[in-house]
C-alpha cells in the first residue's frame, strides 16, 4: 500500500483553484518532492494531505486514512515541520521537546531528539534567543519527536544561505535513513534533487511532470552547450547567427548563448570550426548535462507562466 | 497500542507549561499581576484616609476606611484582567505565531490545550486575588468576615469561569493579535470606570451607570465587593449578579466554541507561511 494516494485532488478557493486535479502517490519509505514556485499549489496540497485543510474534490488516503477524518492515531503517526516556526519562544529547546513529546504515544527521548538534529549545545537556551537556522532545527525535532511513519516538510530550508541548506539536507538524510516516508515541498531544484528519489512539479494547480530527477533531466535529452557572444558580433545578430551555423534554435541571456543539443560531438565541432574560421575566441564556453533547472525553466516555458522569475 | 497520557495528565502539563510560560513575559506579569497592586497602593495613598459612612449617620462605628472597598473592587479586577484580558491577548499572539496550527498538527487533544490556556488562567486569578487580599488585610486594614468566604469563592469561580469564556470568545473574533490586545483594553479600561473597580458611583440612575449595569464587570465587580463590605449583612450571595454574569459567559462560550481558529489570520503578517499564503491567494 502506498504510504500517500491522491487521485484527482481539487482545491478551489471561490474561482481560484489553488489545487487543480492533481493525482500521484508516495510509496512508503519514498522521499517525494512537490517542486513549484510560489501559488503552484504545493501547500494547499501539503496541507490536505495534513489534515489541516479539505479538499473540494478528489480522494486522498495518507497512511490509509482520510486525513479529512484524522484522528489522535493519525497524527500519532505523522509529523509536520511547517514553513513558520510557530514554537513558543519563551521555552528552553528541552522544554518544548519535553512538553511535545508528551503529546505522542511513543515519542523519542530528548536525548536522541537533539542528537538526531544537532541541538546538543542548545538543550537550555531559549527558542527565542536561537538563530533562524537552530530555529529551523527546533521545528525539525518537534515534527521527528513522535516517530513518525510519515513526514511532511514543507519548505524545510526557505532562506537559507547555502551553507546552512547544505548542512540542513545532511540532517534530513540522517533523519529518515530509517525510512521515514517523506513528502517534502520546495521551490529549489537542486533540493529535490540532492534529497528526493522522485519529484513531481506543480504549476498553476496542476502536475506538469513527475519522475525521479534523473528521469526527467533525461526528458530534456540533456546536453546544454553555453558560451558567451564574441565581440565581433553584435547581439542583434547572435541568435540569428548561431542558430544558422548549429542548425537549432538558441536561447540568449543577456550574452550568454545557451543551446539545448541531441547530438553534442557534432554540435561541439560545428560550433568550434566555426569559431576558428572567424578567428574567435569563445569565452566561457561549456558543454553539460542538463539539470533539473533546465527542466523545470523548459516546463516554464511550456506553461506560458514564470512570472517575474 | 495506546501509550498515550492520560487526559489529566496532559492538561496538567499543559496548565504547568502555561503558567510557566507566563511567568517569563514580564509584560504580562506587570500588567496582569503589578498594575493592580499599583493601583491599590495609590489608592489608598490618595484617598485612603477618606471614610465611606453606612445609611443613617457618619459616626465612628457607622463608618469604614474606603480601602475596604478598593481591596475587593481591584481584586475582582485582577480575576478579569487574569482570565479575560490575558487571553483575548495571548491567544491571538500564538494563533499569529502558528503556535496553535502546529498543536493541532500533533495527537494532543485539542481540549486539552485550551483546558491547559484556561486553568492556567485561573491560577493566575487565584494568585493575583491572593495578593490583594494579603495587601489588603496587611496593610489597609481590610478585615475579612468568614460568614461571607462561602460567597467569595463561588463568586471568584462564577467570574474567572465566565470572564474566561469572554476572553476566549474576543481571542476568536479579533484577527490579529495587534487587534486582540488594543480591543481587550479598549472594552476593559472604560469599563472597570463605570463597573466601581476605580471609582465608586453615588449616582444610581445615571445613564453610565444603566451602561455600567448592562455589560457583566459590574455585577462581578460588586458582588465580589459585597464580601467584603462591612456594609452589607448574612452572606453576602448574590444570586441574581451571578446569574446575569454566567449568562454572559455562556454566550462568551458559544461564540468561542463557534468561532475559534487554529490558523494564524492571511492578512497577520508575521510569518513566511501568511505572506506565501497572501502570494497565492494573489497569484
Amino acid at each position: 500500500m502506498a504510504a500517500v494516494d491522491v487521485t484527482d485532488l481539487h482545491k478551489h478557493y471561490g474561482s481560484n483553484h489553488a489545487v487543480d486535479g492533481v493525482s500521484f502517490h508516495v510509496d512508503q519509505g519514498e522521499v517525494y518532492a512537490l517542486l513549484g514556485e510560489n501559488g503552484a499549489g504545493k501547500s494547499t496540497t501539503v496541507e490536505i494531505l495534513e489534515g489541516h485543510r479539505e479538499p473540494s474534490s478528489g480522494a486522498v488516503s495518507v497512511l490509509g486514512v482520510d486525513p479529512a477524518k484524522a484522528d489522535r492515531q493519525f497524527r500519532d503517526r505523522i509529523g509536520i515541520v511547517l514553513q513558520s516556526s510557530g514554537v513558543e519562544t519563551e521555552f528552553t529547546v528541552r522544554e518544548v521537546i519535553d512538553l511535545y513529546s508528551s503529546a505522542y504515544s511513543n515519542p523519542r527521548s530528548l536525548d536522541e531528539v537533539v542528537g538526531l538534529t544537532g541541538l546538543d549545545e542548545k538543550v537550555d537556551e531559549r527558542v527565542g534567543s536561537l538563530s533562524g537556522g537552530q530555529k529551523r532545527r527546533v521545528d525539525l525535532a518537534l515534527g521527528i519527536v513522535g516517530r513518525p511513519k510519515m513526514l511532511f516538510l514543507d519548505e524545510p530550508t526557505t532562506g537559507f544561505d547555502p551553507s546552512a541548506r547544505r548542512k540542513s539536507w545532511d540532517l534530513i538524510e540522517a533523519l529518515i535513513a530509517d525510512g521515514t516516508t517523506v513528502l517534502l515541498t520546495t521551490h529549489y531544484l537542486d533540493e529535490a534533487e540532492h534529497l528526493a528519489d522522485r519529484v513531481g512539479v506543480l504549476m498553476q494547480g496542476r502536475m506538469v511532470a513527475e519522475g525521479s530527477p534523473a528521469e526527467l533531466i533525461n526528458r530534456l535529452s540533456g546536453t546544454i552547450m553555453s558560451f558567451d557572444v564574441p565581440d565581433s558580433i553584435s547581439l542583434d545578430a547572435a541568435a540569428a547567427t548561431f542558430a544558422e551555423v548549429l542548425g537549432v534554435e538558441v536561447s540568449m541571456s543577456g550574452r550568454l548563448v545557451e543551446v539545448r543539443v541531441d547530438q553534442p560531438t557534432v554540435a561541439v565541432h560545428r560550433l568550434t570550426g566555426w569559431a576558428i574560421e572567424q578567428s574567435v575566441e569563445l569565452e566561457g564556453l561549456s558543454v553539460r548535462r542538463a539539470s533539473l533547472e533546465d527542466v523545470f525553466l523548459e516546463l516554464i516555458g511550456e506553461y506560458g507562466v514564470g512570472s517575474g522569475s | 497500542m495506546s501509550g498515550f497520557a492520560s487526559n489529566a495528565s496532559l492538561v496538567f502539563r499543559q496548565t504547568r507549561y502555561q503558567l510557566k510560560f507566563f511567568t517569563r513575559v514580564p509584560i504580562a506579569l506587570f500588567f496582569t499581576l503589578l498594575l493592580p497592586i499599583v493601583m491599590l497602593v495609590l489608592f489608598n495613598a490618595l484617598f485612603g484616609d477618606n471614610f465611606v459612612c453606612g445609611d443613617d449617620a457618619c459616626t465612628p462605628g457607622n463608618r469604614w476606611p474606603v480601602s475596604q472597598f478598593y481591596t475587593g473592587g481591584l481584586a475582582a479586577y485582577t480575576a478579569v484582567s487574569a482570565t479575560f484580558t490575558n487571553l483575548a491577548n495571548m491567544v491571538p499572539l500564538r494563533r499569529d505565531e502558528g503556535v496553535l496550527k502546529r498543536w493541532r498538527g500533533t495527537p494532543l487533544p485539542t481540549w486539552t490545550y485550551i483546558a491547559g490556556f484556561v486553568l492556567s488562567a485561573v491560577v493566575i486569578a487565584m494568585v493575583g486575588v491572593m495578593l490583594m487580599l494579603t495587601m489588603g488585610v496587611v496593610l489597609y486594614d481590610l478585615s475579612i468576615d468568614w460568614a461571607k468566604m462561602p460567597a467569595a469563592v463561588v463568586t471568584f469561580i462564577v467570574g474567572v469561569a465566565s470572564f474566561a469564556a469572554l476572553g476566549m470568545a474576543l481571542a476568536s473574533l479579533v484577527k490579529s493579535a495587534s487587534s486582540a490586545s488594543a480591543a481587550a483594553n479598549a472594552v476593559i479600561l472604560p469599563l472597570a470606570f463605570i463597573s466601581d473597580v476605580f471609582v465608586v458611583s453615588d449616582q444610581k440612575n445615571s445613564f453610565l451607570n444603566s451602561v455600567g449595569n448592562f455589560f457583566p464587570l459590574k455585577p462581578f465587580v460588586n458582588a465580589f465587593q459585597a464580601c467584603f463590605s462591612p456594609i452589607v449583612d448574612g452572606s453576602a450571595f448574590n444570586p441574581g449578579s451571578l446569574a446575569f454574569v454566567a449568562a454572559w459567559g455562556l454566550v462568551g462560550l458559544i461564540i468561542a466554541v463557534k468561532k475559534f481558529r487554529w490558523e494564524p489570520s492571511g492578512s497577520a503578517p508575521r510569518g513566511r507561511r501568511s505572506r506565501a499564503a497572501a502570494a497565492e491567494a494573489s497569484g
